[in-house]
C-alpha cells in the first residue's frame, strides 16, 4: 500500500486510485492439513488496472505465496482463467472499474479440474480431451507443391472457432463438465469445429465419430455458460450446435 | 479436490437457470410417473385396494400437488421445444434468451387459465 505514493505514480495524476479488496479461495497442498480456505487482501489500484494488476500487487508486496498462472497479461496465452465474482474470466482482461468494488472481489480457481495450489489447476484432463479431437489438418493424397487454396467464404465458415486460446474458461463453466469430467467439454468441441468445417480438411468423419461418443457433443445441455465465459467472444454454444447438426446431416 | 468451506455458486445466466429448472421439473415428473405406475398397477392386485388408494388422493394437499405437477409438465414441455430449437434451428442459438421469455410468457398464460379452475375444484368442494 505504500508503493502508490512514489513519484511515478503521482505523476500519472489524472488516473484515480482507490482501494480494492480481493478475496481468494486458497489451497496449499503442503500445509499440515490441506484444506481450502478464504483469505482477503486490500491493495491500492488505479482506474485503469485489471484484476491481474491487483493480484500482482498482492503477490509482489503482501504475500509471495499466492499462486496463480499468467504469462502474456494481455489475453493471448490463456493462462489466467479463473472464477471472478462467480464467473469464469481472464484476470488480465477484467478491468477493476467494471466490477462492484464496494464488496470484495471474489476470486476462485476454475471449477471441475483438480486444484494444484491456490488458483492453479491441473489442466491435463482438459488437454487430453483437446488431443482426442485431433486438432490438426488431416489431408490425404500427395504432399501439395503449392498452398491449399481456400475461398474467403469457406474461410469464414469456421472463423469464429479459430480464435480459441485454450484457457479452459468455457469447459470449466459447464455444469455437465463439473459433474462428469469425462465429457469432452466445449473447448475440445470448438477446436473440432475449427477443422470439421474447414474445406481443406478431410478428417471430419473421424472427428464426428469421436464426438458422437456418449461423452461427446450430445452431453451438451445448452446452458450457454460457455458462450458467456469465453474471453474471445466465441459463440461456443452455437459451434457445438453446428457440430450436432453436422452429425445428423452428414450421417444420412 | 476438497470442496470444504463451500465455494461460491457459479453465476450462470438465463441459460443455466432454465437448465436447472428443466432438471428439477424433469425429476419431479419422473418421480410422479414412478408413483403413478405403482398405484395404477394396484388395480391388478385388487380393485378395492386401488379405489382405497385413489380415494386418499382427494384432499387439498394432493390438489396442490396436482397443480405443481401440471406446472412442471407445462414448463418442461415448453422449454423442451426451446431446447430442440436451440439445437436444430440455425437461428435458435441467437434467440435462446428471447425464446426463454416466450416460454415463461406462455407458461404464465396457461397456468393463469388452469389454476383458478383447478383450485376452485380442489377447495370449492365437488
Ligand atoms: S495472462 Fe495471458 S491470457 Fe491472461
Amino acid at each position: 500500500m505504500t508503493a502508490t505514493t512514489t513519484s511515478p505514480a503521482a505523476s500519472v495524476g489524472e488516473v484515480p486510485s482507490f482501494d480494492v479488496t480481493l478475496r481468494f479461495r486458497r489451497f496449499d497442498p503442503d500445509a499440515a492439513n490441506p484444506e481450502p480456505f478464504w483469505q482477503e487482501f486490500t491493495v491500492t489500484a488505479h482506474g485503469t488496472d485489471r484484476v491481474l494488476d491487483a493480484m500482482h500487487k498482492v503477490k509482489w508486496e503482501l504475500d509471495g505465496t499466492l499462486t496463480f498462472r499468467r504469462s502474456c497479461a494481455h489475453g493471448i496465452c490463456g493462462s489466467d482463467a479463473m472464477r471472478i465474482n462467480g464467473r469464469n474470466r481472464l484476470a488480465c482482461k477484467t478491468l477493476l472499474k467494471d466490477l462492484d468494488l464496494s464488496k470484495p472481489i471474489v476470486i476462485e480457481p476454475i471449477k471441475g479440474l483438480p486444484v494444484v495450489k491456490d488458483l492453479v489447476v491441473d489442466m491435463e484432463p482438459f488437454f487430453a480431451s483437446y488431443r482426442e479431437v485431433m486438432p490438426f489438418l488431416i489431408a490425404q493424397g500427395n504432399t501439395p507443391s503449392k498452398e491449399r487454396r481456400q475461398s474467403p467464404e469457406d474461410r469464414a465458415r469456421y472463423d469464429d472457432t479459430t480464435k480459441c486460446i485454450l484457457c479452459a474458461a468455457c469447459t470449466t463453466s459447464c455444469p455437465v463438465f463439473w459433474t462428469d469430467g469425462q465429457y469432452f467439454g466445449p473447448a475440445a468441441i470448438v477446436n473440432a469445429h475449427r477443422f470439421i468445417f474447414d474445406s481443406r480438411d478431410e478428417g471430419a468423419a473421424q472427428r464426428l465419430e469421436v464426438l458422437n461418443d456418449k461423452e461427446g457433443v450430445w452431453r451438451c445441455r445448452t446452458t450457454f455458460n460457455c458462450t458467456d465465459a469465453c474471453p474471445r467472444g466465441i459463440e461456443v454454444t452455437k459451434a457445438i450446435a453446428e457440430v450436432k447438426r453436422a452429425m445428423i446431416t452428414r450421417a444420412f | 479436490m476438497p470442496e470444504a468451506p463451500a465455494g461460491t455458486l457459479y453465476r450462470g445466466r438465463e441459460g443455466m437457470w432454465s437448465w436447472v429448472a428443466h432438471r428439477v421439473t424433469g425429476f419431479l415428473i419422473f418421480f410422479f410417473l414412478l408413483v403413478h405406475v405403482l398405484d395404477t398397477s394396484l388395480v391388478r392386485v385388487s380393485p378395492e385396494a386401488y379405489n382405497a388408494v385413489i380415494g386418499t388422493y382427494k384432499n387439498p394437499i394432493m390438489g396442490l400437488g396436482e397443480a405443481g405437477l401440471v406446472a412442471a409438465v407445462v414448463f418442461h414441455a415448453l422449454n423442451g421445444v426451446r431446447i430442440i430449437l436451440v439445437d436444430f434451428w440455425a437461428k435458435g442459438v441467437r434467440y435462446q434468451r428471447v425464446m426463454l421469455w416466450v416460454v415463461v410468457g406462455v407458461f404464465v398464460v396457461l397456468m393463469a387459465g388452469f389454476l383458478p379452475v383447478h383450485l376452485s375444484h380442489v377447495f370449492g368442494g365437488e
